[in-house]
């Protein structure tokens, strides 16, 4: 923050300000999003009443852990992908040691970090799995009847920070200060549109599957996984 | 890809969009939307991340060669994400599409929505399309035609009280032929039991519901029918998303219960009718749980078993394969009581895969078969992969404990050419338990 007030510039704004913002905008964000809907839920007369702590924890188990579904046992390819895409987003965004400077230069807090030809190659196979992903929503026809140009533009808010980081790191294409510039930007929008577009899934998965978990343990007494 | 079908005439579609205008279709798409569905609707729509997991779950799409605008998530996308899209604005041959896609391409029997990693309610949110075509009145004739005989008689078939009351008479009598002094107690109070019927049982099957009553003899059941209208367990409304008179019909049978003083309520073997009276129904009337038990057949059946109450004299030796009906295995998780009852009938069980709570619709479910001749095809269509699973398991019997089932593997039976035979529980019960020598007539 201060630096940008000594020093204003793009490259200052998008590291203090704007990082500000789209960290609230995030939190709020997903924080807005939840309330509304467990609000919203309270119409539904089948919703709360049904709602079982011990059948959210199996459904949430069962879909969490590789494997745990018959669904991901039938798609086993698309589970690898989606597994490997997910894990490595989450561990290089949280784990990076670069990013977890930031933290420290702002918070003085510390975490855990990747090695960092680990981070790389993290990175590298985030991207590749978006390639994949992109691949299918083209090819294969029954994914590419649900697909509309929304799909993929959410695959590229999510893939542009992750080629622009890389490109940063390994000061390739442009210059580092602006490479970085742009990855900063862009991180900063994926995090802004998190909660407000399809990327919610992130958090709705669990309020969806608390849902369907307990209708399908307390009611159906049978499996949804 | 394109939504290509042949065309089909359905006189409670077409006949009513006629007396329709865009502007009443507007208004019940309105309505729906906004009054009655909210959070769910809202969070399914919004999550579905478009990846397919979902697709291969469907037996619709499956026997239809992998046609993508059979997929649960197409047919979303072909109804209420269209609607949605056009906010509601949408024309009357976009109605009949929907109609279309949802009474007769998709069987709500939700085993798609144990394929998808979020959950997605895929039959909930087509049944909120059905919900909007029931408001504009454009659901298949047959199923209209059902729904409207439940409203002013309770039962499925515009029976009247007196007929039913007779029928039970002759039918005591016939049974009187099989077993000495045996009784058909109708309006009995205090019962431990209150027994219904499947409509279709008071009219052309009536084997069924007799072979019932000799269960009910030889088990020495303290039991009773209802001397009253609300004697058919079936509601086909509940296809229609009638929501108003599925609660009524399953509000007229906890009625008769409570007048009757029985313990229990007992049904025969019938999947959707089971669903309401256990909980859709009775989450409709405001009742976290059902306030007396409501027992399926199989249940029943199940107890009777186990405590020794009825005994099999002789098993069938021939190889059977057990139907998983999707309203009482998926819906209510029977699949092990089930299994158990097969194994005290049959010497040879042969599983077909897939089984239990992930087994395919017989396709003719969710009111598929109620929609009635114009639809049959597509109910035979989509049940292709059914009958080539059933084919697989090299059975010559199928026990399909539902009779939605039982008709729908009938057809499939009859059209792929599968030389089975479709069979009841009650029916081979009936057959093979020792009657014991003082029931003897
Ligand atoms: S599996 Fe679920 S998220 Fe994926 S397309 Fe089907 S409904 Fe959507
Ligand atoms: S028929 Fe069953 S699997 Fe297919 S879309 Fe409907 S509910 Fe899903």
């Amino acid at each position: 923050m201060e630096q940008f007030f000594k020093d204003p510039s793009i490259y200052t704004f998008v590291r203090g300000p704007l990082l500000w913002l789209a960290f609230l905008v995030f939190f709020l964000g997903i924080f807005y999003r939840i309330a509304t809907t467990l609000r919203e839920a309270k119409k539904e007369k089948i919703v709360y009443p049904y709602l079982s702590l011990r059948y959210t924890l199996r459904s949430l188990f069962r879909w969490l852990i590789p494997y745990g579904s018959i669904s991901m046992r039938r798609h086993p390819w698309f589970t690898a992908i989606t597994f490997l895409f997910h894990i490595c987003l989450i561990a290089v965004s949280l784990f990076l040691v670069a990013h977890v400077e930031l933290w420290y230069e702002s918070w003085e807090i510390r975490w855990w970090t990747l090695p960092v030809s680990l981070a790389d190659g993290m990175t590298l196979i985030v991207i590749f799995c978006i390639i994949l992903l992109i691949l299918r929503r083209l090819f294969q026809s029954d994914i590419r009847f649900l697909t509309s140009s929304s799909d993929y533009l959410v695959l590229t808010l999510v893939a542009l920070p992750f080629i622009t980081g890389f490109f940063a790191h390994h000061e390739l294409v442009l210059e580092y200060k602006t490479m970085l510039t742009i990855h900063m930007l862009s991180g900063e929008i994926m995090l802004m549109a998190i909660p407000f577009t399809k990327l919610s899934h992130m958090f709705m998965f669990f309020l969806t599957r608390a849902h369907t978990g307990s209708e399908f343990g307390a009611v159906r007494h049978s499996r949804d996984f | 890809m394109e939504f290509k079908r042949k065309p089909v005439t359905d006189i409670g579609i077409d006949e009513t969009l006629k007396r329709f205008d865009e502007d009443k279709i507007k208004r019940a798409i309105d309505w729906v939307l906004n009054r009655e569905a909210s959070a769910r609707l809202k969070v399914f729509v919004e999550t579905c991340m478009r990846c397919g997991m979902c697709t291969t779950s469907c037996h619709h799409y499956l026997s239809h060669d992998q046609d993508p605008t059979y997929a649960p998530a197409g047919k979303v996308k072909q109804t209420i994400w269209d609607i949605l899209n056009k906010k509601g604005n949408v024309t009357k041959e976009d109605i009949k599409k929907y109609a279309r896609i949802v009474f007769s391409e998709c069987n709500l029997c939700r085993r798609c929505v144990q394929f998808c990693p979020f959950g997605i309610d895929i039959a909930y949110l087509l049944s909120v399309v059905r919900r909007i075509c029931c408001l504009i009145g454009a659901v298949p004739q047959y199923i209209q035609d059902q729904a409207l005989s439940h409203m002013q008689t309770t039962n499925m078939l515009w029976f009247r009280q007196d007929e039913w009351l007779d029928t039970v008479q002759w039918l005591e009598d016939e049974l009187k032929a099989e077993i000495k002094d045996a009784k058909i107690p109708v309006g009995k109070k205090n019962a431990e039991v209150l027994y219904l019927a499947h409509g279709l049982e008071a009219k052309y099957m009536t084997g069924l519901l007799t072979n019932m009553a000799k269960i009910m003899n030889v088990a020495k059941i303290d039991w009773t029918v209802p001397d009253t209208d609300g004697w058919d367990y079936t509601n086909k409304a509940f296809y229609a998303c009638d929501f108003e008179t599925m609660g009524k019909i399953v509000k007229t049978h906890y009625e008769v219960a409570f007048r009757l003083n029985v313990k229990k309520i007992v049904m025969g073997e019938c999947g959707h009718a089971f669903r309401t009276g256990i909980y859709e129904g009775v989450r409709y009337l405001g009742w976290k749980e059902s306030p007396i038990p409501y027992i399926h057949g199989v249940h029943f059946f199940y107890e009777l078993l186990k405590e020794g109450r009825i005994k099999i004299a002789k098993k069938i030796e021939e190889p059977v394969t057990i139907q998983d009906p999707c309203n009482i295995v998926r819906y209510r998780g029977m699949g092990k009581m089930l299994r158990y009852i097969v194994s005290q009938l049959c010497e040879n069980i042969i599983e077909m895969t897939p089984k239990d709570d992930h087994n395919y619709c017989c396709s003719a479910g969710g009111g598929m078969i109620d929609a009635g001749p114009a639809w049959k095809s597509a109910r035979i269509e989509g049940g292709k992969i059914k009958a080539e699973q059933i084919k697989d398991t090299g059975a010559k019997i199928v026990i399909a404990p539902c009779h939605t089932c039982h008709k729908g593997i009938e057809d499939l039976n009859e059209y792929y050419k599968m030389g089975v035979h479709v069979k009841f529980l009650t029916d081979i019960i009936a057959d093979l338990m020792e009657i014991p020598e003082e029931m003897k007539p």
